[in-house]
């Protein structure tokens, strides 16, 4: 790891205020994938900014028809949350299944959010759930979030504050884990929200995606059997020695068809 | 930078580099040499160590990241006239150990896999070992292990 | 006093104490005063031209106190590593023994091959440092796998090794074996890859070496199977130092698998380099350098054909094997796919005629050498694949045709050298079949299916040649180092015991197993005895643990002065009781005057040596301390029996081990949970080379692909089942124990009882290892 400066700020604006400041900056959230990449010298950033003094970011709260978490909350409590359990499952399922058992004692929401990894499991539920990214500037919809691999809407001096995620109807998410790494080869988020149903891949693509004819099938009716017979086209899917675009394309439509089958 | 924290009881505080991992200073600094590395991808779980009573790999953690935390490592771990904690016998008594190297973060985290299921299933122990590689006794000796544990924790 | 008699009971471990409580000793965790640590500089490319280093920037970074490259290591005249076993080619012709320098000349050969070492205060401050040393490279083109490598107009990676071809090596009868294909009624060939593994002990690699002025001796502690060894190989063939001046210490040891065996760069260029900066340089491997610098195993392409009459009997077998070395010999890489490999082909079968070809292919790929199992997984691979799918052709049950064929009088001698001493294939087929229940399987298979999942039942009965070996026989076949073990039994004036032994333990429970074996032979109780082992300042010699020979060899050595401290108690007694040493008898720690109840304990007769006023001088010498060197008159031949059963999701490939049965003849058991433990791992790591590991090179840039554990997939609590495992017993003839050695036997009979188990589940004759949701998911839905 390359020696950086380190800083542990106790509000957001103070947070916003250090990020600003110019060098290559980053906020240090759990640590869990940015702490990894230093350690290989793969990312080398002149300033740490830590979160975990903030506790703005911190806590989880249910408000009116939806639950908000706050950026720094770990992936084990979004998992064992009573709220999240009653409400929406498929979400503590989810966080449940991140990483191992030691990442999700660390790694958190908004910085798994905001490092958007293509094989990471929360950029699903925010996009498959419908749920809002909360800045220190502005509301951002999931569905103007992700931009592409590790890319986001956030600007620079922006900072994830907490995310909103409206109760579904019913929701599911399932995965089929890379053997070596664990991470999402493909993972399957499908949910009957408020606003219609959603369909949300990740792990397939360079970046978590709907599928429009799943979703639209799903809303005639949600059965299994409606998404068994669509398939997404693999070109653009990601290929690798773990999975080819074939083989992703195809547990697309096997992942979904087992999360409809789970959100019954 | 300077930082202090609890480990296995004790208060320590020292003077580190920033980039000082977690796990560095528990071994180089505090000379707990049972916390051990074995990969640098944050996969193996050798590193595994209890921070604020939760399991958490310690080289995936810089140092500052624990400034005044509680930490316990393997050798906080038995008693202190030397009883091993239920989980180290039951890895003894079950051969769930052999050239040791991965046993004190396994024996970490399987600890907090039982706080957190109080009487887990084999298909649940398994499953929950997920954080941890042990290429040495198949894991077949480390599930009788924790099964074993998690009826005397 | 009880019966101290432990052999066969499952005493806990002595060791694991220390291991559960943080107290082990690995190498990393010894700091030095004054310690400094070291880098490599490794080479990024699979193939390249070194043009020129600049290390001038690097030198002036903070802390730095030396860096050196091959051009210092030339300059200081020491010599490349060496390669421990001589292959004579087809034509009678020494393999060639390209230069395998500790650092680099001129030439990187694969990714991860060292180029330079920076020596800094800090390990941050050397790993900083070596970022700045400049390397200018002039990128060839490389090649990774056998096949092309020996293609026409291939890269060429060693001029003293033409066509990249390190030998061409035969065994068995040609024409005989040619012969009984040409009238077989039945002939299954079978073309496959027996997969390149990363060994991946869970301790990386590590060394911390020092020198001392005042005697000029160096201290060298490393992770390590065989420090004796070690010393051997880096003092005689590479530094020139005096051997008596070099002391190696291998502290516990985090697992070997085979990769620890090794003399390695890193271990002489820091030797060399302590006395050069006058400092102790530690050097601990990351783990992305254990995967481009630790030698790899398997990685062989195979042609294979098995000739059957029509009764399924085996006629012959004929196989063509390209292994891969490596771009360069590591210590033991040249016999692995050898003597290792060709001897084992004939398995529990009596097929008389055997003829076996191997072509040493140099790579730029990490160094191949002996991963668990060694040679024997790569030959039980072919041979049980070959027979599964033989009785599948012919319709034959697959447990009846390895009856039709099994050995059954014993001593045998195959057509590949080696002579079995005893076996009893046929006891552990039944028992593994009846612990299977092989007989419900259909029923479980028909219930599968009306849960849209495959299920198929797979077999593997395998043999290995252990304990290794006879000297004599093992020189002959081009060893350039015995393969004694050497024991040594201190008995304190106390009557307490040090055992120090030549075998080195990294997690197979010595200190509890020969502990076990001395006390019961002594008759005290286990934990007066302590076991000494991995430091060649205070073990008197050693070869080593590999190849399962602890017990077998490292054990017997043990017995042996274990009978001269007995001898010599003998004498002291008959001195005490006024007997003639001839009446004397030894048992439960008594030594008795047959026939009367005259009897001295052994702790007196201890102390007798050590206080000696009422002592025989005229005929004895003081004290008890007795040594034995051991050199096996032949192999042992642990055999056994697995058999898988999977059940596989032909939506995605996922295939689930619902039930995997071993049962092994490893001869006398003395601890039958350490057995157990060594047959779990042994398992889990040969499902690993079946189900889940690959290492992967790119073929176009020799890139290592598969270089962390987030894309080389090591097995998992949850990827492996429970095992049932058991044991049938014919005793080793040949050692006092009776043992044969447990160690490898998992990883040798897994992988052909899984494949075996998947091509059966899917109705398909091959599907490659590791057989990976992908492949099986291609196999189950037919494509390509």
């Amino acid at each position: 790891m390359h020696a950086f400066n380190y800083q542990h700020p106790k509000s957001v604006a103070d947070a916003a205020a250090a990020l600003s400041k110019g060098g290559d900056a980053k906020l240090l959230a759990g640590g869990q994938s940015l702490v990894a990449a230093m350690k290989l010298r793969l990312a080398a950033p002149t300033d740490l900014i830590d979160l975990s003094g903030i506790k703005e970011l911190a806590g989880i709260k249910v408000e009116g028809a939806g639950i908000t978490i706050g950026a720094m909350t770990r992936h084990a409590e979004v998992a064992r949350s009573e709220e999240v359990r009653a409400k929406i499952p498929a979400l503590a399922g989810l966080a449940g299944g991140i990483g191992d058992r030691m990442v999700r004692n660390m790694g958190t929401l908004g910085g798994s959010l905001a490092h958007n990894d293509p094989v990471a499991d929360y950029p699903a539920a925010v996009l498959g759930l419908n749920a809002t990214v909360n800045t220190n500037k502005r509301k951002i919809a999931a569905d103007d979030f992700f931009k592409g691999m590790f890319e986001t809407a956030l600007q620079t001096g922006e900072i994830i504050v907490s995310v909103s995620f409206p109760v579904p109807k019913r929701a599911a998410y399932i995965k089929f884990r890379n053997p070596a790494s664990r991470y999402a080869i493909v993972g399957v988020l499908a949910a009957e929200t408020g606003s219609g149903v959603r369909v949300a891949v990740t792990g397939a693509a360079s970046s978590v995606f709907r599928v429009a004819a799943m979703e639209k099938a799903l809303a005639a009716k949600w059965s299994p059997d409606a998404v068994a017979g669509i398939s997404v086209p693999s070109a653009g899917l990601n290929s690798d020695m773990h999975a080819s675009a074939e083989y992703r394309a195809h547990l697309v439509t096997v992942m979904a068809r087992r999360a409809v089958e789970a959100a019954k | 930078m300077k930082i202090s924290m609890s480990v296995n009881g004790k208060p320590v505080s020292a003077e580190v580099e920033t980039r000082t991992l977690l796990v560095t200073y528990i071994r180089d600094n505090l000379r707990l040499t049972g916390t051990h590395v074995g990969c640098d991808t944050g996969q193996c779980g050798a590193c595994t160590i209890h921070m604020n009573g939760q399991a958490v790999k310690s080289c995936n953690i810089l140092a500052l990241q624990a400034e005044g935390a509680d930490i316990l490592t393997i050798e906080g771990l038995a008693k202190a006239d030397g009883t091993l904690h239920p989980m180290q016998e039951a890895f003894r008594e079950h051969h769930g150990l052999q050239c040791g190297f991965c046993t004190p973060g396994m024996v970490m985290s399987a600890v907090d896999l039982v706080n957190k299921h109080p009487n887990p299933s084999e298909e649940t122990i398994r499953a929950e070992l997920d954080g941890n590689l042990c290429r040495c006794t198949g894991y077949h000796n480390i599930v009788k292990a924790v099964k074993a544990a998690s009826a005397k924790m | 006093m009880g019966d101290m008699n432990t052999i066969g009971v499952s005493v806990k471990r002595k060791e694991d104490y220390r291991f559960l409580t943080g107290a082990g000793n690995y190498t990393d965790d010894v700091t030095l005063p004054h310690q400094s640590y070291a880098c490599f500089v490794r080479s990024p490319h699979a193939h390249a031209k070194i043009k020129g280093i600049k290390k001038d920037k690097a030198l002036r970074a903070p802390g730095v106190l030396a860096i050196y490259t091959g051009e210092d290591w030339a300059a200081a005249k020491v010599g490349g590593l060496p390669c421990g076993w001589l292959i004579t080619d087809v034509h009678g012709q020494p393999m060639k023994e390209p230069l395998h320098p500790c650092l680099a000349q001129g030439k990187a050969n694969h990714v991860g091959d060292q180029i330079a070492v920076v020596i800094a205060e800090t390990y941050n401050q050397a790993r900083d440092a070596a970022e700045l040393v400049e390397v200018d490279y002039a990128v060839l083109p490389a090649v990774v796998d056998v096949a092309s490598a020996l293609k026409q107009g291939a890269p060429q990676i060693h001029e003293a090794a033409p066509g990249n071809t390190c030998y061409v090596w035969a065994l068995g009868d040609k024409g005989a074996t040619d012969k009984a294909f040409a009238s077989a009624a039945h002939v299954t060939k079978l073309e496959f890859i027996n997969n390149r593994l990363v060994p991946n002990a869970i301790e990386p690699r590590a060394v911390n070496a020092s020198y001392a002025r005042h005697d000029e001796s160096y201290t060298l502690y490393v992770a390590n199977q065989n420090p004796h060894v070690e010393r051997l190989l880096m003092t005689a063939f590479v530094l020139g130092l005096p051997e008596q001046k070099v002391r190696v210490i291998a502290p516990d040891v985090g697992g070997g698998f085979g990769s620890k065996i090794y003399l390695y760069a890193e271990d002489v260029v820091l030797t060399w380099a302590s006395k050069r900066v006058n400092r102790p340089i530690k050097w601990t491997a990351e783990r992305s350098e254990s995967f481009v610098s630790d030698a790899h195993g398997r990685d062989h392409a195979t042609t294979a054909e098995l000739a059957l009459d029509k009764d399924g009997k085996f006629l012959a077998l004929r196989v063509h094997t390209k292994a891969a070395m490596g771009a360069y010999l590591s210590t033991f890489g040249s016999c692995v796919p050898t003597i290792l490999y060709a001897t084992l082909l004939a398995g529990q079968y009596t097929t008389p005629a055997i003829y076996a070809e191997v072509t040493a292919v140099f790579t730029n790929t990490v160094p191949v050498d002996a991963y668990r199992g060694a040679g024997r997984p790569e030959a039980t691979y072919v041979v049980e694949r070959l027979v599964e799918t033989a009785a599948r052709e012919m319709k034959i049950d697959p447990a009846e045709i390895r009856r039709r064929n099994f050995i059954k009088t014993f001593p045998y001698q195959t057509p590949v050298a080696l002579q079995y001493d005893i076996g009893d294939y046929e006891a552990t087929l039944a028992e593994a079949m009846k612990l299977a229940d092989v007989a419900g399987f259909p029923a479980r298979r028909a219930e599968a299916a009306k849960r849209g999942k495959k299920r198929g039942l797979g077999y593997s009965c395998y043999i290995e040649a252990c304990g290794i070996a006879p000297s004599a026989v093992a020189g002959a076949l081009g060893a350039r180092a015995g393969l004694f073990e050497a024991g040594e039994i201190r008995v304190h004036p106390t009557g307490k015991v040090t055992v120090f032994t030549g075998s080195h333990s990294h997690g197979q429970g010595h200190e509890t197993t020969f502990a076990q074996v001395v006390a019961s032979r002594l008759g005290i109780p286990v934990d007066d005895v302590d076991v000494v082992h991995g430091d060649t300042g205070r073990v008197l010699f050693g070869m080593g643990t590999y190849g399962s020979r602890s017990l077998a060899v490292g054990g017997t050595a043990i017995v042996k002065a274990l009978d001269k401290v007995v001898n010599k108690g003998k004498k002291i007694a008959a001195h005490l009781l006024e007997a003639s040493d001839t009446d004397i008898e030894f048992k439960d720690g008594q030594f008795k005057v047959a026939g009367t109840d005259k009897a001295v304990p052994f702790g007196s007769v201890a102390l007798t040596a050590y206080v000696p006023h009422n002592y025989p001088h005229d005929k004895l010498e003081p004290g008890l301390n007795e040594q034995a060197f051991y050199d096996p008159s032949n192999f042992t031949f642990p055999a056994g029996s697995h058999i898988c059963e999977v059940e596989i999701d032909p939506d995605t490939g996922i295939t689930r081990i619902v039930n995997f049965t071993a049962v092994d003849d490893f001869g006398n058991i003395v601890n039958p949970m350490i057995v157990e433990g060594q047959v779990h791992g042994g398992l889990t790591q040969g499902i690993g080379q079946a189900l889940t590991e690959a290492c992967v090179y790119d073929k176009e840039s020799g890139q290592l692909l598969t270089g962390s554990y987030l894309d080389y997939c090591m097995p998992r609590a949850d990827d492996v089942p429970s095992y049932k495992v058991g044991t049938k017993v014919t005793a080793c003839t040949h050692n006092p124990l009776g043992v044969k050695g447990c160690g490898e036997a998992g990883a040798i009979g897994a992988p052909p009882a899984l494949i075996n188990a998947i091509t059966d589940a899917l109705g398909i004759r091959e599907i490659e290892m590791p057989a990976t949701p992908e492949r099986v998911w291609r196999a189950a839905n037919k494509k390509a």
